[in-house]
């Protein structure tokens, strides 16, 4: 598991060291080399947990804190549920390393980038394979250190900056609620590691008082880490990193370390119901609310990080419904088509040299058949139309709420309906009609090489076979994902609903039909009517408070921003200006004042000099005679 | 020697130190008041002198021979000082064409 580990940093430490002196491809395909070498050892680990008698592999290398009573060992640990996390961010992270070379061919800090990539991938399996919560958090915090890198990747524009930074800052909150559950946990129970830690819950050695403290607060880390409101805001701004990045950082993998905690420290959840409400409530609210803004959106990007906040926002739901392996299952497919759009948009912002507006594209199908089937394909997917893979993990998260709460559901249900809407909203304007951009960009129209079209290809192929996976009994599958989860998730009351077959595909052909009405509609609004969304400043009504994104971020500018910053100012002219200046320029002033006293004994007369120091040798002297008589 | 120990402890102890004492007293004088550089120095050897010739009186009469050594320690640090100060003094008179030390008074506030 070391070397499954070491390989991504290998990568990052040959590319960092010296990728400047090797050729771009070179230094390009040395990174996706070791991504590869390290999803060929997960897929060793996955066949190895495809046996039913498969058991945890664990493997420790050094006490790493030790006092008292509490041992914390630097260890990892593999289980079913991390070797799918290690499929996902491997494979999908191999194949955006490839679609890299080609899409960052031109930019002059290419093997920099593969460093911040290898190393990305090093702290996600680092995350992902931590045997105990600690070691999870050195790679929760290395995720978010290479998320900020990357997302400033292109340094020289401030803005840029300013959404590297506010990532950082956004995800520090979420971090500290984590490290205080870490504190409460390690406290009361002694120990960090993910199967003590579990064992002791199932003796009850776990109140439910502490459980739900806990898992409040490791929650209040996954909301900063997989953007749910309140601190959601720094994933769309994310999106000025790279495409790629988007793609993997944004989508796939990093956003996804929130689900990863939480159904990893399930067995806290589940003393805890009202912490499942807490992320249900949480989960369903940000589902809905950044889908909304997601229809109003016209940065091809914008409405992918939109639409992945509100994927995550329902996979949190689903947990808090309790059907965890929902969550995984809509993680792993949502890995899949979210990473290929990405990577389609990113194909289509490529030939349009940096354009994101989906008011200046239009068309483009006629040129990019590739990235147009590809898009299409995961658009379907994510819209849940079967059988795409999205429609099993989506309609396995609608069961969990419809069963859990018809509230859930409804809202759910609603999300969908939009995310179907705003998807073919963006596949209309962007594939459909005509060109609207210059003429000058209407030249340069062409297909993306292969290094960019077969991870397109592989990843479509995915997003629409994935759903094998998980087959519902309702439509006569085995649901293998339940089964191969299972020792991590366990068979409880939870996760199987108890809803009849005939329920769930009522349920099923519900969200299905609306999706496809919403389909439907959104052809006839933007195909058929050329419906053009607004310019800027020219939307009205509801419609600009959503574009505005309600003004959440000017509502948070308000509430924090402003009165911290007044607050250091304040501080700083009054600490700092005042007191600490002022103390040093008095001991300064107050030096300068005794100086022009006694500089005057400085005659310059040397019978003076000589008399001062005749006197003073005699007084000496006298002292000395005194005090010895 | 023991002859020339017998005249010498055939004054008394008493008399060195007035005599020291007063030739000191006149080194310190001739330092304070005499505006002269040079007699400045050579009032600066009369107090070095006096010195001597008290640590050799001390040395006679205890019979100890260590204070005759700081005597010749000293002479031979006053023959460099001096040698270093007439320098100085010279250099001095080249400069501005006098010795009297109230002249020196540049190095001021």
């Amino acid at each position: 598991m070391l070397l499954l580990i070491l390989l991504p940093l290998i990568g990052f430490l040959i590319n960092g060291v010296v990728g400047k002196k090797l050729p771009k491809n070179v230094s390009g395909w040395i990174g996706s080399v070791v991504v590869l070498g390290a999803f060929f050892l997960s897929l060793k680990y996955f066949f190895s947990f495809l046996s039913d008698s498969a058991s945890p592999v664990e493997e420790r290398y050094f006490d790493w804190i030790s006092f008292g009573n509490v041992r914390i060992s630097f260890g990892l640990y593999a289980d079913q549920l991390s070797s799918l996390w290690l499929l996902i961010v491997t494979g999908i992270g191999f194949l955006i390393h490839v679609y890299s070379i080609s899409y960052m061919h031109d930019d002059e800090n290419f093997s920099r980038f593969f460093a911040y990539l290898n190393l990305f991938i090093f702290f996600m399996l680092l995350l992902v394979l931590g045997s105990n919560i600690l070691v999870t958090f050195i790679g929760w915090e290395g995720v978010g250190l290479c998320s900020y890198l990357l997302i400033g990747f292109w340094y020289k524009n401030d803005s840029y900056n300013d959404a590297a930074k506010k990532a950082f800052v956004m995800n520090r909150i979420g971090d500290l609620g984590l490290l205080l559950g870490m504190f409460m946990l390690l406290f009361y129970t002694g120990t960090l590691d993910y199967k003590e830690l579990r064992a002791l819950a199932s003796q009850g050695g776990i109140n439910s008082d502490l459980a739900l403290v806990v898992s409040i607060l490791l929650f209040v880390g996954a909301i900063g880490k997989s953007a749910q409101i309140p601190l959601y805001t720094w994933l769309p701004d994310a999106m000025a990193g790279p495409t790629p990045v988007s793609a993997l950082i944004h989508a796939a993998t990093m956003v996804t370390a929130g689900i990863y905690l939480l159904v990893r420290t399930a067995f806290l959840y589940d003393l805890a119901p009202l912490a499942l409400d807490v992320v249900a409530i949480v989960g369903v609210a940000t589902a809905i609310f950044a889908a909304t803004i997601g229809v109003f959106q016209n940065d091809i990007k914008k409405v992918l990080a939109y639409s992945t906040v509100s994927q995550l926002g329902l996979m949190f739901m689903a947990i808090g419904a309790g059907a965890y392996v929902a969550a995984v299952f809509h993680v792993l497919t949502h890995a899949f088509f979210k990473a290929c759009l990405f990577l389609g948009s990113g194909s289509v912002i490529h030939t349009l040299h940096g354009e994101q507006d989906i008011r200046n594209m239009g068309g483009l199908k006629k040129w990019m058949p590739v990235t147009y089937l590809t898009f299409l394909i995961s658009s379907l997917a994510i819209a849940g139309i079967p059988p795409f893979s999205g429609f099993f993990s989506k309609d396995e998260m609608l069961a969990a709420a419809f069963s859990h709460n018809k509230g859930l559901w409804i809202v759910a249900v609603i999300t969908s309906v939009l995310t179907a809407f705003y998807m073919f909203r963006l596949v209309f304007l962007t594939f459909f009609n005509g060109f609207r951009g210059t003429e000058e960009q209407q030249h340069h129209l062409h297909e993306s090489p292969a290094l960019m079209t077969v991870p397109l290809i592989i990843l479509a192929l995915l997003a629409l076979i994935g759903g094998i996976m998980g087959i519902p009994e309702a439509l006569g599958g085995s649901h293998w994902l339940k089964h191969f989860l299972a020792p991590v998730t366990g068979e409880n009351t939870h996760s199987g609903h108890a809803l009849t077959h005939q329920t769930e595909l009522v349920l099923m052909a519900v969200a299905a039909l609306a999706a496809l009405a919403s389909i439907v509609f959104a052809y006839v609004r933007f195909v058929k009517q050329h419906t053009l969304p607004p310019r800027e400043g020219e939307e009205r009504g509801i419609a600009r408070i959503i574009y505005r994104k309600y003004y959440v971020d000017e509502i948070y500018e308000l509430l924090f921003v402003k009165p911290v910053l007044a607050l250091s100012v304040a501080a700083y002219e009054l600490f700092d200006i005042l007191l600490l200046d002022g103390m040093v320029n008095q001991m300064g002033r107050m030096t300068q004042r005794q100086g022009r006293w006694f500089r005057r004994i400085q005659t310059g007369n040397t019978g003076f000099y000589l008399i001062v120091m005749a006197l003073a040798v005699a007084a000496v002297l006298g002292w000395i005679v005194w005090q010895v008589g | 020697m023991t002859m020339f120990l017998h005249i010498f402890h055939a004054v008394p102890m008493h008399h060195y130190l007035y005599l020291s004492a007063i030739l000191f007293c006149i080194g310190v004088f001739g330092v304070l008041l005499r505006r002269n550089a040079i007699v400045v120095f050579m009032s600066i050897e009369l107090m070095l002198n006096a010195v001597n010739l008290l640590l050799v009186a001390f040395s006679a009469y205890h019979n100890d021979t260590s204070g005759q050594v700081f005597v010749f320690f000293i002479m031979a640090v006053a023959a460099a000082e001096v040698a270093v100060g007439l320098a100085i003094l010279v250099t001095i008179y080249r400069n501005i064409q006098s010795i009297d030390i109230d002249a020196l008074n540049s190095l001021r506030w």
